[in-house]
């Protein structure tokens, strides 16, 4: 019968960390090339609705997004909790809009401007006035079309 | 001192500078693509325009109102959301050219040649207290609907499914079948 004998004296041997650095790097590139870079930072609690006929949004570049909802828990105490349109970074009226538009249809190429999409996101509890307003803007401003950001889901709840 | 041989240096360092720079990508971006309904806003009429008063014929329009309760009525009925998608599946289609559902008229459509396409339209109309939630799941059950009978006549015709046509024959069935879907201009109705 074959002897089994400990090689060497006191506990396992290490072991080797020399491909650590491959498999983490791996996962690096994984992310990099998975994700892209977060753009703003929310100030509104969204549970965006679900839907099933949902289409990817191709070209990030010819998308502005307009999030409405009511404001996160830390920023409730300043600005109450009825719900608010973000625009980039802050909280902005429904006539900022037009501004808005403008802004973001200057910052791109001229050729690209009728595909412009203004992506909204929308809080599913939100009430639809507010929904209202916003679309009576952006028909002022012609950006007729529109993407009413939902989560893909397989069946409505 | 120790001297090290040359051509070796430590490679202990490595992993954890290349942790630092995943966990870096980790927090700065995010994974998720934008996903959701495309819409097309009517454009704003011109100031003095002449208003577009051609009268439509009731059998011809699939009216759905939601309250701001998030009741639904359709055609005068109430109705829950989730037979909405085959009620407008029928009107779309009309297959038994029933009376009260929408006529048809000879159409020219390539790769169809003259087919009697219904001529339908579908009218949304919500109030200010309505919840976002529902709107969407309306839009999307009425989306729904038009994709279900754009991919069974795709089936028919040309055996394959709608995504899969090639551009051309995916405009003759949309010809066939265009998704009207007009929402009323907002009113109020029950209150907030």
């Amino acid at each position: 019968m074959a002897k089994f004998e400990r090689k060497g004296k006191g506990g396992l041997p290490q072991v080797s960390t020399a491909s650590l650095p491959d498999i983490v790097f791996m996962l690096l590139f994984f992310f990099m090339v998975s994700t892209v870079m977060r753009e703003n930072t929310l100030m509104v609690d969204q549970q965006l609705p679900g839907a099933t006929e949902v289409k990817k949004m191709e070209r990030k570049s010819l998308v502005s997004t307009i999030s409405i909802g009511s404001p996160i828990p830390g920023l409730k105490a300043m600005y109450g909790s009825e719900p608010r349109i973000q625009l980039n970074d802050a909280f902005a009226k429904v006539v900022d809009i037009r501004d808005y538009i403008t802004a973001e249809r200057e910052k791109m190429d001229e050729n690209e401007r009728p595909l412009m999409t203004v992506s909204l996101k929308v809080d599913e509890k939100t009430k639809m006035g507010i929904i209202i307003d916003v679309k009576q803007e952006l028909r002022k401003a012609s950006a007729l079309k529109i993407n009413y950001s939902t989560r893909k889901v397989e069946a409505i709840e | 001192m120790p001297i090290r041989p040359t051509g070796e240096f430590s490679a202990a360092s490595m992993a954890d500078i290349a942790f630092l720079l995943l966990i870096f990508f980790l927090v700065a971006t995010t994974m998720d693509i934008d996903t959701g309904l495309s819409r097309k806003l009517p454009p704003m009429p011109e100031p003095g325009a002449e208003q577009d008063n051609k009268q439509i014929k009731e059998r011809n329009v699939f009216v759905v109102l939601i309250n701001a309760n998030d009741q639904l009525m359709v055609n005068g009925k109430q109705m829950d959301v989730y037979n909405l998608r085959d009620e407008a599946k029928e009107f779309i289609v009309n297959p038994a050219n029933k009376e009260n559902l929408p006529e048809k008229e000879p159409r020219e459509i390539d790769y169809f040649g003259t087919v009697m396409a219904p001529k339908g339209i579908i009218s949304l109309m919500n109030d200010r207290g309505t919840s976002y939630g529902i709107y969407i799941k309306v839009q999307n059950e009425l989306i729904a609907a038009y994709n279900e009978v754009r991919d069974e006549v795709a089936m028919s015709e040309f055996s394959r499914h709608y995504e899969d046509l090639p551009k051309d024959k995916q405009d003759a069935v949309k010809k066939y079948y265009p998704q009207i879907i007009s929402e009323a201009e907002p009113k109020n109705i029950g209150g907030k």
